[in-house]
């Protein structure tokens, strides 16, 4: 009990069993289902899977902009420095986006609204959250386009969203996204569409601006380079569900879900070797019809009987190291470690 | 942008030239001869060739159009036939008259259309939707004559509320300072004249502008609607901006694109809606001129009041244009 509250003290946000559904004419979509884990103060935290896995889902939740009407959490919690987002009005809600939570997406040609110039689109978030006057959210997005590292500032502040490049534009959505000291960014797939060679810039600055700015990161991608990069923490997800949890280093070195094991194969150069690139096979299953027990069973070569029958707990299989998988017992764990 | 207004004025010139030969060519080939009709039935065969001759119909087309072209760069229309006054000021005379009530119609029509459109795209599927769908439908339905003469027979008829025909109560209006009567008598301080003003023209510009009122808010609501689902909008309720905020900001403003291109579509309708209705409410503006003109068959007239609406549309579809670059930067700085 003592353990857990000295545990709880440096926890910013902490997920909890979360649920999350839309309601459809199909049927309920059972997007996110039972998804638990914490992010530490300053800490950065990778959520890794597929597109339609549920990671998005997350981070939408988290900040409650499910689109209206067809998106609901429907179970579990989320806590925010302790307390339940769930329980905040609407009026809180507004107070903690973009400026306590911060978000940055996927598609920076399209995150910015094309009719006004940049400088207005960084102020806006100052002035709503700081209640400073005009000329002084002017400034403050200057400072702040001069911290993404885009030059001669004062000149394009007056810029629209269409004289900038996609790498800029990112560049332009982190300076939003910061332009408040939040202390959680979340940024959803980020570099995902950039260039190879802008992807690399932009991941360093988020990670310069996160040590300088002591916020804490939810880095949302389906690429493993990335998480390997950045994260302090990885989970990788399946179809709604966290399949595997612990440090980047214990992850890729020893991979124990068949799903991460898989996902490692089907990347080049993840173990260092050249080899031939393996696919998963089969396709993710219709989120309005998961398999039962084990999702990842109907895809999985070591899967049986005993999987179709109750999903897997997330066990900790050796410290540190959460698995959710029948196969896998914590009996694998000294030995894999021994090899590895 | 000076640059950009000056390459669309100067695009605007041979499509005026072009529609006034249309215009020439089209009026003369239209059965019946206007010396018959106007004159009486008791004049000679003579008085008609000399009616005529005055009127230079006796020459070839392309001569009469050369000398309507050359006369018209000089601001000279010719003189109506039927008349004998000078075709320009003729119109202008009646055009306050058309302007006035077709830019209410549009004050009407844009002032319900597009923010009833804008809530109906928020909140798709709602009473309110479809309470705006329905209303939208019935504007897009109504022929405006059919409106109008049936306006006439509720408020002016039945219930005799308001006048059922003309501009204004005789004696009523203020000397004319611009010729735009709600405009004057707001200059001149008199209320009476507003008031009657006002009763005057709301009918007729609610049988004008319904029809525009209707497909503001279809168009308004299905770009709401789209705009609504943009990644931008997503920034900005991550960002903390109200829904309030959220929609008539970051979504109006780039829902506004289409909503000003269906205007200044929709314009044309108006335009030459306003003929029609002008006639149905005895209104005197250029339309209704125009429909006596082409009854006598009064080929000055008939030339100068069309190319007069043209004139208009061309003008309208330059501040469109304009308004495009006023709101979407995009089309501002592309060359």
């Amino acid at each position: 009990m003592r353990q857990e509250s000295i545990d709880l003290m440096g926890v910013l946000l902490s997920v909890r069993d979360l649920q999350t559904s839309f309601f459809t004419s199909d049927g309920e979509i059972r997007a996110v289902d039972g998804v638990t884990f914490d992010i530490d103060e300053g800490a950065t935290v990778g959520l890794v899977g597929e597109s339609g896995c549920g990671k998005s889902v997350t981070a939408l939740s988290i900040m409650r902009l499910l689109s209206r009407g067809t998106g609901r959490v429907v179970g579990g919690e989320i806590l925010y420095r302790g307390e339940n987002l769930a329980e905040y009005s609407e009026a809180g809600m507004r107070r903690i986006r973009g400026n306590e939570i911060s978000m940055i997406f996927q598609e920076p040609m399209t995150s910015l609204n094309p009719v006004f110039t940049i400088g207005e689109q960084i102020g806006e978030a100052v002035r709503l959250h700081q209640g400073v006057s005009a000329r002084e959210a002017r400034n403050r997005a200057v400072e702040m386009l001069r911290l993404v590292k885009i030059a001669e500032p004062e000149k394009r502040i007056k810029d629209y969203p269409h004289q900038l490049s996609g790498g800029m534009r990112q560049r332009v959505m982190i300076a939003i996204a910061l332009s408040c000291n939040p202390r959680l960014l979340m940024a959803d797939e980020p570099t995902t569409a950039l260039d190879v060679t802008i992807q690399a810039q932009i991941l360093d600055l988020i990670g310069e601006l996160q040590e300088r700015l002591g916020m804490a990161v939810l880095l949302i991608t389906h690429d493993l380079g990335v998480v390997a990069q950045q994260a302090d923490d990885v989970a990788v997800m399946y179809a709604g569900r966290i399949v595997e949890r612990a440090k980047p280093e214990i992850i890729f070195s020893r991979p124990m879900h068949p799903y991460t094991v898989g996902l490692m194969n089907s990347v080049p150069g993840a173990t260092g070797k050249r080899r031939r690139l393996e696919a998963i096979p089969g396709i993710v299953p219709s989120p309005l019809d998961w398999p039962s027990g084990c999702r990842f069973r109907t895809r999985c070569t070591r899967a049986d009987d005993a999987c179709a029958h109750s999903p897997p707990e997330l066990v900790e299989v050796e410290p540190g190291h959460w698995v959710s998988c029948l196969k896998v017992s914590a009996a694998d764990a000294p030995v894999l470690a021994v090899e590895a | 942008m000076f640059t950009y207004i000056t390459r669309r004025v100067t695009g605007t010139i041979p499509v005026i030239i072009l529609i006034s030969l249309l215009v020439f060519m089209l009026v003369q080939s239209a059965p019946g001869d206007p010396a018959d009709l106007l004159l009486s039935d008791e004049a000679t065969e003579q008085d008609v060739a000399e009616a005529r001759a005055r009127w230079g119909l006796d020459q070839p087309v392309w001569v009469q159009y050369w000398k309507f072209f050359t006369a018209a760069i000089q601001g000279d229309l010719g003189t109506s036939f039927r008349y004998a006054d000078p075709v320009l000021s003729m119109i202008l005379d009646r055009l306050p008259a058309t302007i006035e009530l077709s830019a209410f119609s549009i004050l009407i029509a844009v002032v319900f259309g597009v923010p009833l459109g804008v809530w109906a795209g928020a909140r798709p599927n709602s009473w309110a939707d479809n309470f705006g769908s329905l209303f939208g439908f019935f504007g897009i339905s109504m022929p405006n004559f059919w409106f109008g003469i049936m306006l006439i027979l509720l408020l002016s008829g039945v219930l005799n509320l308001l006048p059922s025909s003309g501009r204004d109560t005789y004696g009523i209006a203020s000397d004319p300072i611009t010729g735009f009567y709600l405009l004057d008598s707001i200059l001149h301080r008199n209320w009476k004249a507003l008031w009657d003003g006002l009763a005057h023209i709301i009918m007729p510009a609610i049988a004008l502008g319904t029809n525009m009122m209707g497909i503001l808010m279809r168009v308004t609501r299905s770009s709401v609607l789209e705009v609504m689902h943009e990644d931008y909008i997503t920034t900005a309720r991550a960002k903390g901006v109200n829904e309030r905020n959220v929609l008539w900001r970051h979504a109006v403003r780039n829902a506004m694109i289409p909503i000003i291109t269906v205007v200044g579509l929709e314009l044309g309708t108006l335009l030459s809606g306003s003929i029609i209705v002008e006639t149905v409410f005895s209104w005197p503006g250029s339309g209704q001129l125009l429909i006596s003109a082409i009854t006598a068959r009064d080929y000055p007239l008939i030339t100068g009041t069309v190319l007069t609406y043209t004139m208009i549309f061309v003008v309208i579809n330059l501040v469109i244009d304009v308004l495009y670059a006023v709101i979407d930067p995009r089309i501002r700085f592309d060359k």
